[in-house]
C-alpha cells in the first residue's frame, strides 16, 4: 500500500510497503534490523550494517529537531497547487531523519534551525483515494491514532 | 606512471539552441577541437560520449554523434553521472589511456536541454532527489541546494549577500566569454531583488539549463608530446561518491565527496591547494561554489562566504574561480559541463583567454559535482 504515501507517488511497490498502512493508522514507523538492532528512519528492509534482511518496524515517538529548511516557491509537477511549501529535514528522536512539510503549527516565518518538533501523520482529506503523508508541527500537537496496533 | 595530455579543445556556442540537433551541437566543438588539434580524423580510436539521456528524445546518443562525426567503426560509448558526466568521461578517456587499450581518445559532451516541453522538465524536476522519501515531498534541486545554504547560513553566518557575490563575479566573466548563454553584468540590486525560487534563493542564485557541447583530444604521453608545447597535462584525477539521500548525509554544510576527490587529485597530482591559480567549479547554485571554496581547500571551512565577498576568488584574488562566467553565467548543459569547464582550464592555461586571462596560469582545477554531490570529480591540470 505504499502508494499511499505521498502527494504523489513515484514507487507504488517497497519491501517496507506497510509504513504507509501503520502512517494511516497514526504511527510513524522505522525499521529494526532483526539480527544486528540498526534502526533507522526511513525504514529499509535491508540492513545496511550487517546485510541481514529480516527487519521489523518499530515506532517512533515523532520528536525531533529542525535540523535545515526550503520555503519552496517553484513547485515541480503535482505540487503546483501546494506551493509555497516548506520542506524541513528533522533528526528524528531515535535515530533517522526525515523530509516532511511544515505544519499548520508553525508559520514559515517562525521555522528556526534547532527547534524542538513533532512529527504528525496526516491524511489528505481532500482526496478520495487513500493518500497519508507527514507534517513536522510544534512539541504537544495531537492527532488521531488507531486504537491497538495493526496487525498485518 | 606515464603522462597522459590534452592536445586539442573544442567548445560550441551555449544557450537556446533551437537551430540545432544534439549531433549537430556536438559536430562543432568536434570541429574546433580537431582544427586545434591539427589530427586526422583516423588517429582518433576510440569516444566517449558525455550525456544525461533523460533530457533526449533520442535514444542511445552516443551511436548517433558517432554516426555524424564519421568515427565508425571505432568504439564508443556513453557516460552518465547526472551533471558530473563530462568529468566521468573525462576520467574515462584517462583511463582507457593508461590501460594501453587506446592511444587518442575524443571526449564529446553534449546535451539538448530544451528538447523537453516545460511540462516534461517541470516532472523530471521532481525526480531529482531520492523518490522513495523526498520527492514525495516536492523537493527540487534548488530546493536542495537551498537546505544546505540555510544550514550554512546558521553555522557560519554566511550572508545572501555573500551568496550573490558569486552570481555577480560569474557574469562579470561570462558577459567576456562569447560562448556564454548570459553575456551581461548583473548587480547585487537586481540580484537580491529577483523572484524567489527556494528560499534562500532568488533566480540569479541558480544556473540556468542551455544546449551545447565541447570537446577535448586526449592523447598518450608520447603522441602528445609530439604535438608540440602547447599540451596540457591531467596529472589528477579524483572521484568520490555521497549518498543519494540528504537523510544519509551527517552534514549540509559541504560535500564529502568533493573533499575526497580533491585529496586524491592533489596527492596524484603532488599539489596542494595553494599551487592552484585557476579553477572552474561546480556553481549549479550559489552556495555550491561557496562550499567547493571550502571543499577544494582555498579557504577555511565557513569562511567560503566572506572569501567571494572579499574578490580572493577573483582575477587577481588568491585563485580565480569560474573566469569563463561558470555554469551561473555560461548555462549547463548537463552533459557538455565537465568538458567545457576542463576547455576553460586548458586555454587559460595556454595563455589564450585574453582579458579573461590569469597571469601565469600553471596548474588548474576541475570541480564538476552530479546531483547533490552524489557524485565528484576533481581534476588537476599542469602545463610544464
Amino acid at each position: 500500500m505504499f502508494s499511499w504515501f505521498g502527494k504523489k507517488s513515484f514507487v507504488p511497490y517497497t519491501k517496507v510497503s506497510d509504513f504507509a498502512v501503520h502512517l494511516k493508522d497514526g504511527r510513524l514507523m522505522g525499521s529494526k534490523c532483526k539480527q544486528c538492532g540498526f534502526q533507522t528512519f526511513p525504514p529499509r528492509a535491508d540492513c545496511p550494517q550487517c546485510m541481514s534482511p529480516e527487519f521489523e518496524f518499530t515506532e517512533y515517538s515523532g520528536k525531533g529537531q529542525v535540523y535545515t529548511y526550503s520555503i519552496i516557491a517553484a513547485a515541480p509537477t503535482g505540487f503546483d497547487e501546494e506551493a509555497p511549501y516548506t520542506c524541513t529535514v528533522v533528526d528524528l528522536e531515535g535515530g533517522g531523519r526525515l523530509v516532511g512539510w511544515l505544519g499548520d503549527s508553525i508559520p514559515s516565518d517562525k521555522v528556526k534551525i534547532g527547534m524542538d518538533v513533532q512529527v504528525v501523520p496526516r491524511i489528505f482529506e481532500e482526496d478520495l483515494e487513500t493518500r497519508v503523508y507527514y507534517t513536522v508541527d510544534m512539541p504537544g500537537t495531537t492527532w488521531h491514532k488507531a486504537p491497538a496496533p495493526h496487525r498485518i | 606512471m606515464s603522462r597522459v595530455g590534452i592536445v586539442g579543445i573544442g567548445h560550441g556556442v551555449f544557450g537556446r539552441r533551437s537551430d540545432a540537433t544534439v549531433q549537430e551541437l556536438a559536430f562543432e566543438a568536434f570541429r574546433l577541437a580537431m582544427e586545434d588539434a591539427g589530427l586526422e580524423r583516423d588517429e582518433i580510436d576510440a569516444s566517449v560520449i558525455a550525456a544525461v539521456p533523460e533530457y533526449h528524445k533520442q535514444r542511445s546518443v552516443a551511436g548517433v554523434v558517432q554516426e555524424y562525426l564519421n568515427l565508425n567503426p571505432h568504439p564508443a560509448w556513453l557516460t552518465e553521472v547526472a551533471c558530473a558526466s563530462g568529468s566521468a568521461a573525462i576520467r574515462t578517456a584517462w583511463m582507457a589511456i593508461q590501460s594501453g587499450l587506446h592511444r587518442m581518445v575524443a571526449v564529446i559532451g553534449c546535451q539538448k536541454m530544451t528538447e523537453l516541453e516545460t511540462a516534461e522538465i517541470l516532472a523530471l524536476m521532481g525526480r531529482v532527489g531520492e523518490v522513495q522519501w523526498e520527492s514525495v515531498f516536492g523537493t527540487t534541486f534548488p530546493g536542495y541546494y537551498a537546505m544546505f545554504a540555510t544550514r550554512h547560513m546558521h553555522e557560519f553566518g554566511t550572508t545572501h549577500d555573500q551568496l550573490v557575490e558569486v552570481a555577480i563575479k560569474n557574469h562579470y566573466y561570462g558577459a567576456r566569454n562569447p560562448n556564454a548563454l548570459f553575456r551581461k553584468e548583473i548587480t547585487k540590486e537586481k540580484a537580491l531583488a529577483s523572484d524567489p525560487v527556494a528560499s534562500p534563493f532568488c533566480v540569479y542564485d541558480c544556473c540556468a539549463n542551455a544546449d551545447g557541447a565541447a570537446c577535448m583530444i586526449l592523447a598518450e604521453e608520447g603522441r602528445a608530446k609530439e604535438m608540440g608545447d602547447k599540451v596540457v597535462w591531467l596529472d589528477g584525477v579524483g572521484a568520490a561518491t555521497a549518498e543519494m539521500s540528504i537523510l544519509k548525509r551527517p552534514d549540509l554544510t559541504g560535500l564529502p565527496s568533493a573533499q575526497e576527490a580533491a585529496r586524491q587529485a592533489y596527492q596524484q597530482a603532488g599539489v596542494t591547494a595553494k599551487d592552484v591559480k585557476v579553477a572552474e567549479v561546480h556553481d549549479c547554485f550559489t552556495i555550491a561554489e561557496i562550499m567547493a571554496y571550502e571543499d577544494l581547500g582555498f579557504c577555511k571551512k565557513g569562511e567560503g562566504g566572506p572569501f567571494v565577498a572579499d574578490k580572493r576568488s577573483w582575477i587577481g584574488g588568491d585563485v580565480a574561480v569560474n573566469t569563463d562566467g561558470g555554469l551561473k553565467s555560461k548555462g549547463h548543459p548537463i552533459g557538455a559541463t565537465g568538458v567545457s569547464m576542463a576547455y576553460e582550464i586548458v586555454q587559460q592555461l595556454r595563455g589564450e583567454c585574453g582579458e579573461r586571462q590569469v597571469p601565469d596560469a600553471d596548474i588548474g582545477l576541475t570541480h564538476n559535482v552530479g546531483g547533490i554531490g552524489q557524485y565528484t570529480f576533481v581534476h588537476l591540470f599542469k602545463r610544464d
